[in-house]
């Protein structure tokens, strides 16, 4: 890739802001959630499912949970992490600093704009398969700062979510089960088939 | 004796039953299909992994991701720098001051003067005057060295 060279601090803030403002052109229509092959007939290899059910069995179980906590729902994901919630129960309570380590984001708190670039970046660089729970009203559809200029109106304008926790901010208890809820879904994946 | 066989029978029995599930079933099912539409892909492989046929242990782990058990989608921004998700900016192989080295070297002595000075300061009663007169001898030459770089002008930061 080719490097700018960014000599002061007001070219860096020209550069950032040329592009949030193409990040804001390109993001006007929502991205739809990854669930069409949910509802539809199962079409998958009979043969496959026992290494199906292996593999998605495998990957439920040890969720990595990148950070990406911009405002306030981190709390409750702290308490969820915490001892009395727990969510170690489900195999998942290192949250990794690194993308590179992780496959599950929990996209708590509101996004601005200025933000987004980032959150976008951290998503394209985690491996694959991997899953995003858009966490409280502000990661559904910018909640109550929904008409702001700055703030980006839901997640899935800029990364596809699977699943949505509603709430301001959700319960711990809402947030387990927008976990469980997204278990379901990974233990309906097929390796060579939908949902992949 | 007669358990222990039995339990060597299981495990062989679970190990043909892991390999036949996890690796066999899956490939020979998998690989007349995908043989056709990834014929390039395998061709390419075999030439980069498999220049002599009996070299191919050492890339079997890569056989799974070349069967997309495992998921390989690169793309410029994945195979990136990860900076917090910031975009990296300027280059790593800059140039640091050449007078980094000379501090770095005076840390250093004083490094081990400390080093040298903490079981002298836990023992100091047991180990008497022998011990302080050791303890001045060091700090003496550590001395005669710190003026030499102060004279040398290593303290400027010029």
């Amino acid at each position: 890739m080719e490097v700018e060279e960014v000599y002061s601090s007001s070219e860096l803030d020209k550069k950032e802001g040329k592009a949030i403002n193409e990040l804001i052109a390109r993001s006007q229509e929502t991205i739809p959630d990854p669930d069409e092959w949910l509802d539809e007939e199962i079409k998958r290899n009979i043969l496959l499912t026992s290494v199906d059910a292996i593999l998605d069995w495998a990957r439920r179980s040890s969720m990595w949970p990148v950070f990406c906590f911009p405002a306030c729902c981190a709390f409750e994901f702290i308490t969820t992490a915490a001892s009395r919630f727990d969510i170690s129960r489900f195999g998942m309570e290192i949250v990794r600093a690194s993308p590179r380590q992780a496959d599950l984001m929990i996209t708590a708190g509101t996004l601005t704009w200025k933000m987004a670039p980032q959150v976008k970046r951290i998503y394209d660089q985690m491996a694959e398969p991997k899953w995003v729970i858009a966490m409280g009203a502000c990661a559904i559809s910018g909640g109550i700062f929904r008409s702001s200029y700055s703030v980006v109106p839901g997640y899935n304008r800029i990364i596809p979510v699977d699943v949505y926790v509603p709430g301001c901010p959700p319960r711990p208890e809402a947030l387990l089960h927008g976990i469980r809820m997204l278990h379901k879904k990974i233990a309906k994946e097929s390796l060579f088939g939908e949902g992949k | 004796m007669l358990a222990d066989y039995g339990y060597i029978g299981l495990l062989l029995a679970f190990a043909i039953f892991f390999a036949v599930t996890t690796l066999l079933l899956p490939l020979s099912l998998s690989l007349p299909a995908r043989l056709v539409i990834y014929y390039r892909q395998l061709r390419q492989y075999l030439l980069m992994h498999h220049p002599i046929l009996f070299n191919f242990l050492p890339s079997l782990p890569k056989f799974p991701r070349f069967m997309q058990v495992v998921p390989y989608n690169p793309n410029p921004v994945k195979s990136s720098t990860f900076e917090c998700g910031m975009e990296t900016i300027g280059k790593a192989w800059i140039r640091f001051n050449f007078r980094y080295y000379f501090y770095a070297l005076v840390f250093i002595a004083l490094d081990v003067l400390v080093v040298f000075l903490y079981p002298w300061a836990v023992d100091l009663k047991g180990l008497g005057l022998f011990g302080l007169i050791g303890v001045l001898i060091l700090i003496f030459i550590l001395f005669i060295g710190y003026i030499y770089a102060w004279k040398k002008r290593v303290l400027e930061w010029k």
